[in-house]
């Protein structure tokens, strides 16, 4: 898993004839082979891509976004014209779940970015520190780790009032903790290794061997649980806007979409079966992908 | 061992303490206050409320009179049902979310191990990949897409069990299938992650060389190495079930804790707030406490100071 951070002014020792490989390289051609991972991938960046400019090249087209009602129209089966359907209002549904799934993707992505940066950090000053400091930081990991998760979040988003953006704050700063466990566990052994006792013996000071020499060389298992943190998020996010906590009418996001369908699933079916299939195809693809990238990048975990 | 959960048990006192600090800390400096959100109230009425509550006095006095109070067991009146103690709420309530995740639970072990056994004894086949699969398509239904399809189809269609609300058996099963599904997926995951990690150890290699048959093999020496992983995944996953029955309480319509806690933190229910989340908390530390204890007894390789 690691690669040391050699200095680079070695000569080169591999013959013209040899050709090495990175960790990198290596994973990347493991995952390629795995065709489920590969197929989620263009799923991911298909459903990626319509979300992203879906709504746009509808209202161009067509002249309707998501809150565009259309009373008289009312609640119709998917059709040409609607292929998702129209809900209760007329407003059209395939828009409406394309912001929804905009919404989910980004604040998936911005959740598990925070999470991981701050778990890393945590974790990698924690383990290296050590001693009482690492101690005390740990002990207050595992206290927030009894801590209800989800009820830690509705009281943050009750503090902080529900916009988009502290939504997806409140659900990272709770869901570092796991990423800080792993980066600790990583580096309690890699900072034994020669190649930071020669950095120390540099003279370099701890910050630099912590964000250069020791969090490089975590990447691996960070980008392992991140992309397994992703749907994980836009679970959490799409629990909230079911709940009602998330993002506000008549805004839509996936949760609340699905919230909805629910409600009226026995009248108008397609309500609820359109956000409730994007939102299940969209994390069974994440989830496919980050098993993917996990056996690609930690192969011992692949039996 | 006694002695380490003693140990345990002592270690839970400032652990404890620190919550009851942060969960005070973090609902009463919040913005707002339980009486914001009604109309206006004349300032002799706010007057007497703060005083039947205690708010009007310093926060460190309210802080040290809710302590006193909680020792004794007492957790408050809410502010929004001005007629119930917290007490009294949480009582009605969590007994039934309590067996809602216990439902839950079971099935999601039930059928989390079995499908994990069949994976791992069966490596490679179409077995183990229909069954892991099917475990990454469970992980991936939110509960909140599964539960109304699980009434569409077999309350509405079939009309076997009923849609919604609380009485009997009858009415526990769907909810709690809905709530265990994503967990057994997990546990599926990790029974045979955990039985393959064991299965080319020595300890198996002897008792296949001793004669044991394959049968017992599996049983009693690979399903303990499978069940060490699922074992201290239980502890975050009850976590997430009784805080995730949330959403299940309100599909199904069940009187459970979670509409209220939800409730309560839109209202700044200063107590019920805080009577919920603690009772979450201890519960937790327990459950983690007996996690590892359980672990610790299936796994000979751990030694107790």
């Amino acid at each position: 898993m690691s690669k040391p951070t050699a200095p680079d002014r070695l000569p080169a020792r591999a013959g013209a004839e040899f050709v090495g490989s990175s960790l990198w390289q290596d994973a990347w051609k493991r995952l390629r082979k795995n065709l489920l991972a590969v197929a989620s991938g263009w799923l991911l960046v298909f459903l990626a891509a319509a979300c992203l400019v879906g709504p746009g090249l509808i209202a161009f087209t067509w002249g309707y976004d998501y809150e565009t009602q259309d009373l008289a129209y009312g609640p119709r089966p998917p059709s040409w014209e609607h292929p998702f359907g129209t809900d209760f209002y007329g407003r059209d549904l395939l828009t409406r779940v394309l912001y929804g799934g905009r919404v989910s993707l980004s604040v998936g992505v911005l959740a598990a970015l925070v999470a991981a940066t701050i778990g890393t950090v945590y974790g990698a000053v924690s383990s290296y520190t050590g001693g009482l400091v690492d101690a005390v930081m740990m002990r207050a990991v595992d206290i927030l780790y009894a801590l209800p998760y989800m009820f830690l979040v509705i009281i943050l988003v009750t503090i902080l009032g529900k916009s988009l953006l502290l939504v997806f704050l409140a659900l990272g700063a709770v869901g570092w903790l796991l990423t800080a466990r792993i980066v600790r566990g990583q580096v309690m052994s890699l900072k034994e290794q020669d190649f930071v006792l020669a950095a120390r013996s540099l003279g370099t000071p701890p910050g630099g061997i912590v964000f250069r020499h020791l969090i490089p060389n975590t990447l691996g298992p960070v980008i392992v649980t991140f992309t397994l943190t992703v749907p994980a998020m836009i679970l959490q996010e799409a629990f909230l806007s079911f709940l009602g906590l998330g993002v506000q009418a008549p805004r839509p996001s996936l949760g609340a979409l699905i919230n909805d369908g629910a409600n009226q699933m026995l009248v108008f079916w397609w309500t609820l079966a359109f956000p409730g299939g994007v939102m299940a195809a969209m994390l069974l693809a994440l989830n496919f992908l980050g098993d993917g990238v996990r056996d690609a990048l930690d192969p011992r975990m692949r039996h | 061992m006694r002695g380490y959960i003693l140990w345990r048990l002592a270690g839970l006192v400032p652990t404890a303490l620190v919550i009851v600090v942060a969960s005070f800390a973090l609902v009463r400096l919040a913005p707002g206050n339980p009486f914001a959100s009604e109309r206006e109230i004349p300032p002799q009425v706010r007057a007497a409320l703060d005083a039947k509550y205690g708010f009007d006095r310093p926060l460190p006095e309210q802080f040290v009179r809710y302590l006193g109070n909680l020792l004794q067991g007492d957790l408050g009146l809410s502010t929004k049902y001005p007629q119930r103690s917290v007490n009294e709420i949480i009582a009605a309530g969590f007994p039934v979310t309590l067996s809602l995740a216990a439902v839950a639970l079971v099935w999601s072990l039930m059928v989390g191990i079995t499908a994990g056994i069949i994976g791992a004894v069966r490596q490679n086949t179409v077995w183990d990949h229909a069954a892991m699969a099917a475990a990454l398509v469970g992980i991936s239904i939110p509960s909140f897409v599964l539960g109304p399809v699980l009434v569409l189809v077999v309350s509405l269609r079939w009309q076997l069990l009923p849609p919604a609300g609380w009485g009997d058996w009858r009415h526990v099963i769907l909810p709690g299938l809905t709530l265990g599904t994503i967990y057994a997926a997990s546990i599926a995951r990790l029974t045979r992650g955990g039985m393959l990690e064991v299965v080319r150890s020595d300890f198996i290699r002897t008792a296949r060389a001793k004669g044991l048959p394959e049968r017992l093999v599996i049983w009693r020496h690979m399903l303990k190495g499978g069940l060490l992983p699922v074992v201290s995944y239980l502890g975050p996953a009850i976590a997430s079930m009784l805080t995730g029955s949330v959403v299940v309480e309100k599909i199904f319509n069940i009187p459970g804790i979670g509409p209220y806690f939800v409730d309560a933190a839109f209202n700044r229910d200063y107590f019920l707030v805080m009577g919920i989340v603690l009772l979450y908390a201890f519960f937790l530390l327990l459950m983690n406490l007996v996690v590892d204890v359980v672990y610790g007894l299936l796994d000979p390789r751990i030694e107790y100071p």
